[in-house]
């Protein structure tokens, strides 16, 4: 009996993902320090490039400088590390050079809004075909834990020790009204829902952003008196946000101060710009 | 008691060279499985395992995986 049972379960073994064949194994352990949630971003990301069944050729994965940026070091694409705040300059010189390629963009908070928050406004406006997701732990982790745009106003950090005294930035705000055709946000926390925005980014046509809230244990916890990494995942990524969903049947003062989960935007009729730079062509081409 | 003996068991396998000990797997497990020993999330109640595989999915260091 006790045979027969074990061959019933055996046929439907559940053998978890395999990340290895998407990971340039030998540079692991990464660099990420303990409890840092930009490991939990980057297996959402593979889910989710799995479930849309990418190539790993047909990718390039395009990043500045920081924390996030250390991404593509440790994925088998085809990876570009450029300069602070210009991987989305970089991205979109790929993209044009060659079109069918699937361009990912991993990229920091102030790496996107700061340094690059010109390139990040313009990719916007042009709606180019990319996904950028951006690493929104409200520190510069690498460098020391100096305050951010997406640094909560009161937040200590290294350079506000007596409290942040500036307003954050919302970076899911900014994409939308720069004209980017797909703005989400969701945080580590909610590694599946995660997986599921990231897919939709992936295979949306046009400029994607996924904003996704996680954690710097290190610098952003101690100095704010977050006892660990997982308490911090639930005080600022669990209780700090509501779905899409339940925010539907909330007031805006009931909201408050938490950020909203999920597609905040999603326009499929936007003109992408490799397209207009093809029909141009076409264009003039015709006139000669 | 029987059917518990008789319940087939999954494996979690903790990579120690990747696992840096920041204790999220222990904190999130729901069945308490898992234990932090030193700087190694070690396995301690392996019977109470329900395959909900949070332990994995929020592993930020690829070091911990459930097989069935």
């Amino acid at each position: 009996m006790a045979e027969g049972a074990a061959v019933k379960k055996k046929q439907k073994v559940n053998v978890p993902f395999d990340y290895d064949k998407y990971l340039r194994k030998g540079k692991l352990p990464h660099i990420w320090c303990p409890g840092c949630g930009h490991g939990i971003v980057l297996k959402s990301l593979l889910r989710a490039i799995d479930k849309v069944g990418l190539d790993k050729s047909s990718i390039c994965m395009a990043s500045g400088i920081g924390c996030s940026s250390r991404t593509p070091g440790y994925v088998d694409f085809n990876t570009l590390h450029s300069l602070h705040g210009r991987a989305i300059a970089f991205a979109t010189g790929v993209k044009l050079a060659k079109p069918e390629m699937n361009i990912l963009v991993t990229i920091g908070d102030g790496d996107a809004l700061a340094i690059g928050g010109n390139h990040f406004i313009h990719a916007c406006r042009r709606n180019i075909d990319m996904t950028v997701i951006i690493y929104s732990n409200a520190i510069y982790g690498m460098t020391g834990g100096q305050v951010s745009p997406t640094t909560p106003e009161g937040a200590m950090s290294t350079t506000s020790p007596h409290g942040n005294m500036e307003p954050a930035f919302d970076a899911c705000a900014v994409a939308e009204a720069s004209g980017a055709s797909f703005v989400a946000r969701s945080t580590a926390y909610h590694m599946q829902e995660l997986e599921k925005v990231l897919t939709a980014a992936i295979e949306h046509k046009g400029m994607s952003v996924v904003e996704v809230l996680d954690s710097c244990p290190v610098y952003y916890g101690r100095q704010n008196k977050y006892k660990s990494a997982s308490h911090m995942m639930e005080e600022i990524e669990k209780k700090g946000t509501v779905s899409g969903a339940q925010a539907k049947n909330l007031s805006e003062e009931e909201i408050g101060d938490r950020f909203v989960r999920g597609i905040l935007k999603q326009d499929k009729d936007g003109v992408e710009y490799c397209d207009a730079y093809d029909n141009l062509i076409a264009k003039v081409q015709v006139k000669k | 008691m029987t059917e518990a003996a008789e319940k087939i068991l999954p494996r979690i396998e903790i990579d120690p060279k990747r696992c840096k000990g920041c204790s999220i797997c222990v904190d999130f497990c729901p069945t308490n499985v898992l234990e932090m020993k030193g700087a190694l999330a070690t396995v301690v109640k392996l019977e109470a395992c329900t395959r909900c595989d949070l332990c994995d999915l929020r592993c930020p260091d690829f070091a911990i995986r459930v097989f069935d």
